[in-house]
């Protein structure tokens, strides 16, 4: 059964259609338009949810969305504001915190023990009773109790969607003001989107009554609608909420399972303002509401909030809703104002209706089991006095809807007792008007709007507005002596629980706030902010423009972790040779954003695989794709120049047709990257450079380049050239089977020489430089040719391998990889590579940081060491002295040529002296003694990789 | 997101630039000196001198950012004519 009023009420809602849907299991009915809350509320379904700590029964209070009372699990989705979503065929509705049934919530037992969940509770109390409390047994409690919602384990899956837009004026909030800040930039030639969180345009003109007669609102709400949806220039987003202002205008814009990401040239901001509740006993029993939520009930949903009403009128708006409320049937009660004087001029109007006005009283307590019953008023002579109803309608004044342009950088100022605000200190292109700005009177609002768009094309600044009654008076504010006056819905937080706070030693706001957790919920302090900062300063002696109010951060309101995730596609980086190993079998690794083979396994293990790869290549002829190694293309008049001064080698008088290792420092001296330069011509230099440093080190080339105002051009050829390491000591014997132009002779081209010709039909750059050990020749060529290249080869005879042979067999040459065996920290001395570094050039860079940090000593130094057996250890086991670790292993794996298990490592630079032993902290726990031994493990003196 | 105006490409979203760090003296301090420049940052409450690069195009040039309010107030090539005045140009 429902109960609508007649016609004349209910602008959402289609009467003629019906449906139903479930709310804990109960068939309700509704219209379309409908929101679940104003469904449930036409059927006398009052209670919504359960409090979080109390689990007292809530209910409508400000039908805006603004409030965690109404929040239901709606199918898998928890945490729907059940006066925002609207009602629709078939939905399964269920309650949240509800141990039990919404009606009989077994949890309600705690209420009765509240007075043993004081403020600051959680934060005094986990401490104890023991060591290892908070694990064993508050925890579990916790994770039992906390939350509202459930999360599905196995959702229904949703798409989200994510766009970009543009605009010239972004005006958020379709109220008077915003409508007309909308209509006045477009009339300036702007392109305008307006965004607004309902489902319609109007704001307040939708449902409150702004005077006595409410002729002019409706015309209004007629009149700027219209010619908005008729204007081409105004974009409307409805049911859309801008969640925040980032630098520059960067807007955030949810609508339904879409995340609009706006740039907008100018904002402006018509967020109107928030009604605030009053703090009496019980006043969060359902039932007692924002004046506001009983105007849109009626005016939206035809929904008639109660039979029987007392308004709390410290508000004008107060009065207007108690002759809504006559108007739609209601029996006004009593209408209670706290000012003794008749400030609003109504008392005409109320004798005309016969509603009694009680002047300088005030609330003091409701009473009811799940829905109110009636009121206890203390009149300003003392009298108590007791007025049954079903209703209290609230008008507790408001504060502007401050959240976007505190984002911006603005600043909430009040009066002493903050029945006045105002946002100053609004950065340019950011522009309030409106309820937000402080003003109420309908004309004023609509005239600022207009002068915001306006601001908004011309780039004038705003000014700092006079501020404007209105806000006039504020509801007396002392804690009942029972308590159960609740300043904090959301949290449960009563006034005592503030005046707790600050009796602690908390009277800053900020502090008051992390220690109580008041404006932490889901409502985020709209409407607990200005009580809790009446309260403080109350307490603390001060006006609240001292105390100030707390600021304001993005998220607005609740966001979905689906409209943040990233939907785009992870980014893999493959070789011109991807498929080249796919097709034969390799097992494929990533490497940062690179997919490398890791083996080419037939019929065996991996430990057989890589075995056979590694002999392949001390005996045979292998081949490595390295094309993800960083190639830079240098030229230039002062191209030699620019590496003298980026690397620690001397490239000045490097010949052509030779290549030389590279090795950079940061300012500091420490190792930025490694490589080898090849000079091709005297102006031309081919450099390579780690795999995963290339993007760092080439900008970091620019900018010198730049600082330095050298003539070379410097290009990231990294994608435009393949490269393939062939090795072992059949390599020459392979190459030769190829058609080519380059003399492949010892003689001809020797150790760390570099070529350029052709190699079967491909034109390469070729150097003889290795990581292996073995004689070796690494071929660079256009990607788009290196896939020939690399079938000759293997027609040739030259077989593929992988990662983990080569990880292997560069530890047993002794090479280190930049990242693994060197930190953030490690100098070419702590690596024993001193030779590396130029002692004849005037500068490169960290050349300085190099000598005074030799001067300071060292604290550590890399060194090689070998085990009969694993030993359970592996990459970062500890290095031990005396105790304490000294440092670690950074590359450790079974050598098969020596058949030992081999590793490099930090140790004290005492230890890290061939003959020497280091002590190595198992993972498992315990030590192992470890014999240093000299670099590299193989083939010292380096005839094979010269031959 | 924040927009900066590149000298090269005009006003573009920061995710596209790169920071290089604050404008040093081109010299090559030794002892003391080199130990401030590498470990003393005076987060100065003013205008700080930036290297940036705006990574798509490759563009290397400096920035006048405004530490307090996070306001980019210039952009321009070092060593050159090229002057673009952002902010007010967005």
């Amino acid at each position: 059964m429902t109960d609508r009023l007649g016609s004349g009420w209910g602008s959402r809602i289609d009467r003629s259609r019906r449906f139903d849907f479930r709310f804990e299991g109960r068939a309700i009915a509704a219209h379309p338009g409908d929101t679940l809350a104003s469904a449930l509320a036409a059927q006398g379904e009052w209670v919504l949810s359960r409090s979080f700590k109390y689990h007292r029964p809530r209910g409508v209070m400000t039908m805006a969305g603004q409030d965690a009372n109404t929040l239901v699990q709606v199918g898998d989705e928890p945490n729907v504001r059940a006066d925002l979503r609207p009602a629709a065929e078939g939905l399964e509705v269920s309650p949240v915190n509800v141990l039990g049934s919404l009606k009989r919530d077994s949890g309600r037992i705690i209420d009765h023990l509240g007075r043993f969940l004081p403020v600051g509770f959680y934060y005094r109390t986990f401490f104890g009773p023991t060591r290892g409390s908070w694990e064993k047994l508050w925890e579990p409690i916790i994770r039992r109790s906390a939350g509202l919602g459930v999360v599905s384990l196995d959702p229904t899956p949703r798409t989200y969607h994510k766009a970009t837009r543009h605009c010239d004026v972004m005006v958020v909030g379709a109220g008077p003001s915003g409508l007309s800040a909308a209509l006045a930039a477009s009339a300036k030639g702007a392109q305008v989107m307006l965004v607004e969180r309902e489902p319609e345009l109007g704001g307040a003109l939708t449902y409150a009554r702004f005077d006595i007669d409410r002729t002019e609102a409706e015309a209004q709400l007629q009149d700027l609608r219209a010619r908005v949806l008729a204007d081409p220039n105004i974009e409307c987003l409805l049911g859309a909420t801008c969640n925040g202002r980032f630098e520059d205008n960067w807007l955030p814009i949810l609508q339904g399972d879409t995340l609009i990401r706006v740039r907008a040239r100018d904002l402006v901001i018509a967020t109107g303002a928030h009604e605030q509740p009053a703090i009496f006993r019980n006043n969060d029993l359902p039932g007692v509401m924002l004046s506001s939520a009983a105007q849109r009930l009626m005016r939206h949903y035809a929904v008639r909030p109660g039979r029987r009403a007392v308004v709390l009128a410290a508000h004008r708006d107060g009065y207007l809703t108690a002759f809504d409320l006559q108007d739609a049937g209601v029996e006004v009660a009593l209408i209670v104002d706290p000012e003794g004087r008749d400030g609003d001029g109504f008392n005409a109007e109320c004798q005309r209706r016969r509603i009694p006005v009680l002047r300088g009283a005030t609330i003091e307590s409701a009473r009811g089991g799940l829905h109110v019953d009636r009121v206890t008023i203390r009149e300003g002579s003392g009298t108590i006095r007791h007025e049954a109803c079903d209703l209290v309608a609230v008008a507790g004044g408001y504060t502007p809807g401050y959240q976007l342009a505190l984002h911006a950088g603005a600043k909430l100022t009040s009066d002493a007792e903050g029945l006045t605000f105002a946002l100053t200190g609004l950065p340019a292109h950011v522009h309030v008007c409106g309820a937000a700005q402080g003003l109420s009177n309908l004309s004023a609002v609509i005239d600022s709007g207009a002068q915001a768009g306006l601001r908004a094309v011309t780039g004038a600044a705003d000014e700092t507005p006079a501020a404007v009654p209105g806000w006039r008076r504020a509801p007396r504010l002392v804690p009942h002596k029972q308590g159960r006056d609740f300043v904090d819905f959301d949290e449960d937080l009563q006034a005592k629980d503030i005046v707790n706070a600050v009796a602690d030693g908390y009277r800053e706001l900020e502090l008051v706030k992390r220690y109580s957790t008041v404006g932490m919920g889901p409502s985020q302090g709209r409407h607990s902010a200005l009580a809790t900062a009446r309260l403080v300063a109350g307490q603390t002696g001060r006006t609240l423009g001292e105390v100030g109010v707390t600021t304001s951060r993005p998220p607005f309101g609740p966001e979905k972790l689906g409209l943040l995730a990233d939907t785009t596609p992870e980014r893999e980086r493959h070789t011109p040779l991807h498929g080249e190993h796919l097709s034969a079998g390799a097992k494929m690794q990533p490497v940062g954003a690179w997919w490398r083979p890791f083996l080419y396994r037939g019929n065996e293990s991996v430990a057989e695989g890589v075995t056979r790869e590694i002999r392949l290549v001390r005996e045979g002829a292998a081949m490595l794709d390295v094309s993800t190694l960083g190639k830079l293309d240098l030229r230039g008049p002062d191209a030699a120049e620019f590496l003298d001064r980026f690397y620690t080698m001397a490239h000045a008088k490097q010949p052509v047709g030779r290549v030389r290792y590279c090795l950079a420092l940061n300012e500091m001296g420490s190792i930025l990257d490694d490589g080898v330069a090849y000079r091709i011509a005297p102006e031309h230099f081919y450099v390579t450079a780690t795999t995963g440093a290339v993007e760092r080190v080439f900008a970091e080339m620019m900018l010198k380049k730049t600082i330095w105002g050298l003539r070379v051009d410097i290009q990231n050829v990294t994608p435009t050239f393949g490269a393939i390491n062939v090795t072992g000591p059949q390599t020459r014997a392979v190459l030769e089977r190829l058609a080519g132009d380059v003399d492949l002779s010892r003689e001809g081209f020797g150790f760390l020489d570099g070529r350029t010709g052709h190699l079967a039909g491909v034109p390469v750059r070729i150097m003889r430089i290795g990581f292996t050990g073995e004689l070796s020749y690494e071929i660079h060529a256009p990607q788009s040719q290196t896939v020939a290249l690399w079938r000759a080869l293997r027609a040739a005879g030259a077989t593929p391998y992988g990662l983990e042979a080569s990880r292997i067999l560069r530890l047993e040459k002794g090479h280190i990889i930049i990242g693994q065996d060197t930190d953030a920290l490690t100098t070419p001395d702590e690596l024993g590579m001193s030779w590396a570094l130029s002692g004849k050039k005037p500068f490169y860079v960290g050349r300085q940081a190099v000598a005074m940090r030799r001067a300071i000593g060292q604290a550590r130094k890399l060194c090689g060491f070998t085990l009969p057996d694993r030993s359970d250890l592996g990459e970062s086991a500890l290095v031990m002295k005396g105790g304490q670790p000294v440092g670690h292993v950074t590359s450790f794996g079974f050598s098969l040529t020596l058949d030992r298990w081999i590793g490099m490592a930090y140790a004290a630079p005492e230890d890290a002296v061939p003959g020497q032993s280091l002590r190595l902290r198992r993972f498992t726990g315990g030590e192992v003694e470890a014999k240093v031994v000299p670099l590299p493990f193989y083939d010292p003196e380096n005839t094979r990789q010269e031959l | 997101m924040k927009l900066m105006t590149c000298p090269m490409n005009g006003p573009r979203s920061i995710a596209e630039f790169q920071w290089l760090g604050a404008v040093q003296p081109d010299d090559d301090p030794q002892g003391g000196a080199l130990v401030e420049r590498l470990f003393f940052a005076p987060n100065l409450l003013g205008v700080l001198r930036e290297w940036w690069r705006h990574t798509p195009t490759n563009t290397v040039f400096i920035a006048e950012r405004h530490l307090t309010t996070n306001e980019i107030l210039r952009t321009y090539f070092h060593n050159a004519g090229t002057d673009s005045t952002a902010g007010a140009a967005q």
